[in-house]
């Protein structure tokens, strides 16, 4: 009898899911054989996280997060929303389904002719929203985005950030969900490119909303994203928590984000990455090392990123060729535990 | 020549003139909007794709745009009858103006339309809008600048083909320039005509621009 109880049951990880992606396939009719954009993505993307998407352009991210609102129609697959498959959605139903998936743009997509408060009022129209309470809902968003006073401003007259923060503002306007970011801060420069960011955390933590966030920098996933999955040719090539990937990337696409541009095509070998986290930062590890194995090691590269918050060092390094040197280092690492591993040749 | 009489006749001419411009404009709109919005929502990017209906449109819009004016005006004698009961004077001027203008309004709405960032609408259809809202509060709003620019060439167009029907019994300047103008030759006639016409387009363009600036709020 309990058996039967727990198979009803939906397993517990399903149960968190918001949005489900399975099988999930989008081909487009070229001229002689059939481009497919994505194929075979399956995504599970729960509550209250933030889900970072990254690939390069033409991997496919832009297509995937327009077919979890339907902007693009997948091919084959399912999205479900909660436990709603919008693949099967009339268009009704989809209207409806989208007013809980708040979406922002690279190009802001603002209505040029409406002032910021207009804009953000707008999603409210469209459902039919009393004027003098789709005015408050406005202010207060504009206020929770920091733009209270430019609010009688139209899109022309404010800058790329301000832009970008009407258009979260307009995309929160009717309480969504989840809000999908389609490389939201690509067009903008790195200081406000970090306020943007910070504005989508601090959503997530304070309103509780999931975020999915579409980018082609791997800086965007360190800075904001509890998850990551990466994407190459239209497929997840490899996906998980974002330490996890950045500590142990498996895949030659995870490395080449994870690791720095110049250092993928060195054609040196015995190069080893050293990964510090908050504790070893502390202690002089490298000159520990060199002094207590007693040979030198060559310092290839070195940068420090900030991940979920916790800061952590990477630092690549060339070895001595004598094998036993190499030993005593791997030997020495292992015991203090010190994450160092061999990199793959390029 | 600047008798009482021809003053008369000018200021009459100057007024039908601008009536039947402006009340074919009107209908001309009437008609060349939901033409306009249909080819380009029903166009293969558009957002309620429609091949059938896109073609057919198109053909009819280029069909009707390749018509000589003054040989529609004549063929469509019958229908101006059923329509406005005569076939001469200013209200029957109206009924081959609208016909013949309505395709080209129709032309001059879509490029309009097609100036509106799909982006917007991408981000309209994530919000859940629907096609009616699309083109109500998006589309057509956000296209205001262009779309009042564009009424100001259809209205000059117009004035342009209103002329002509004066050589069939329509009212107008049209008919002083072909009546005492061509006819008797009295260049002085034709000349006062001229400048009266070119001061109408001047007003209606400048109008245009002005309305257009007015309500553009992207350069500020």
């Amino acid at each position: 009898m309990n058996d039967t109880l727990r198979d009803d049951a939906p397993p517990a990880s399903q149960a968190e899911a918001l949005i489900r992606i399975v099988d999930l396939e989008k081909r487009f009719q070229g001229k002689n054989t059939d481009v497919y954009a994505l194929r075979g993505v399956n995504l599970e993307i729960r509550r209250g996280e933030i889900f970072g998407i990254i690939g390069k352009s033409g991997a496919g991210k832009s297509t995937l997060v327009r077919c979890i609102n339907m902007l693009e129609r997948p091919t084959a697959g399912h999205v479900f929303l909660e436990d709603k498959d919008l693949c099967t959605l009339s268009d009704a139903e989809l209207r409806r389904a989208r007013r809980s998936m708040g979406m922002i743009f690279q190009q802001f997509n603002l209505l040029m002719q409406r002032t910021a408060e207009q804009n953000v009022t707008f999603p409210l129209e469209l459902v039919g929203t009393p004027q003098d309470k789709a005015r408050e809902r406005a202010r207060e968003l504009l206020d929770l985005v920091g733009l209270a006073k430019r609010m009688n401003a139209y899109p022309s007259q404010l800058s790329g950030g301000q832009k970008q923060r009407v258009a979260i503002a307009r995309a929160l306007a009717t309480n969504p969900r989840v809000l999908l970011c389609d490389a939201a801060t690509s067009a903008l420069d790195p200081a406000t490119t970090d306020s943007i960011l910070a504005l989508i955390k601090d959503i997530n933590t304070t309103l509780g909303i999931t975020a999915v966030v579409i980018t082609h920098e791997m800086s965007v996933i360190e800075k904001i994203c509890s998850q990551v999955a990466i994407l190459g040719k239209g497929t997840v090539v490899e996906s998980g928590a974002v330490a996890d990937v950045f500590f142990h990337p498996k895949t030659e696409f995870a490395r080449r984000l994870v690791l720095p541009e110049p250092l993928q095509n060195m054609p040196h070998e015995r190069l080893y990455r050293l990964i510090f986290n908050g504790r070893s930062s502390f202690e002089p590890v490298i000159a520990n090392m060199v002094l207590e194995c007693g040979c030198p090691v060559n310092i290839m590269y070195a940068d420090t990123r900030d991940l979920d918050g916790v800061a952590y060092g990477q630092m690549v390094l060339q070895l001595p060729e004598r094998k036993e040197s190499i030993e005593r280092i791997m030997a020495y690492a292992k015991a203090r535990s010190i994450m160092l591993e061999e990199m793959p040749h390029a | 020549m600047l008798d009482e009489r021809t003053i008369g006749l000018f200021l009459e001419g100057t007024i039908d003139t601008i009536y039947v411009t402006l009340a074919s404009t009107l209908f001309a709109y009437v008609f060349g909007i939901v033409m306009g919005v249909a080819l380009v929502i029903t166009r293969k990017d558009g957002i309620r794709p429609n091949a059938l209906v896109y073609s057919v449109l198109d053909v009819f819009v280029n069909l009707t745009r390749s018509f000589p004016f003054l040989i529609l005006l004549i063929a469509v004698i019958p229908l101006t009858r059923l329509i406005v009961g005569t076939s001469i004077g200013n209200n029957a001027t109206i009924v081959p103006l609208v016909i013949s203008a309505a395709p080209f309004v129709a032309r001059l709405i879509e490029s309009s339309l097609l100036e509106v960032d799909p982006g917007v609408v991408e981000a309209a259809q994530s919000m859940g809008a629907s096609t009616r809202q699309i083109i109500c509060k998006v589309l057509l709003p956000e296209a205001k600048p262009s779309l009042i620019n564009g009424s100001a060439i259809a209205a000059t167009t117009i004035l342009g083909y209103s002329a002509m029907a004066g050589a069939v019994g329509g009212g107008g300047l049209g008919k002083l320039a072909i009546q005492y103008g061509y006819m008797r030759y009295q260049t002085d006639v034709m000349i006062v005509t001229i400048i009266l016409l070119i001061v109408i387009v001047q007003a209606f363009q400048s109008i245009g621009n002005w309305a257009t600036r007015k309500c553009d709020k992207r350069s500020r």
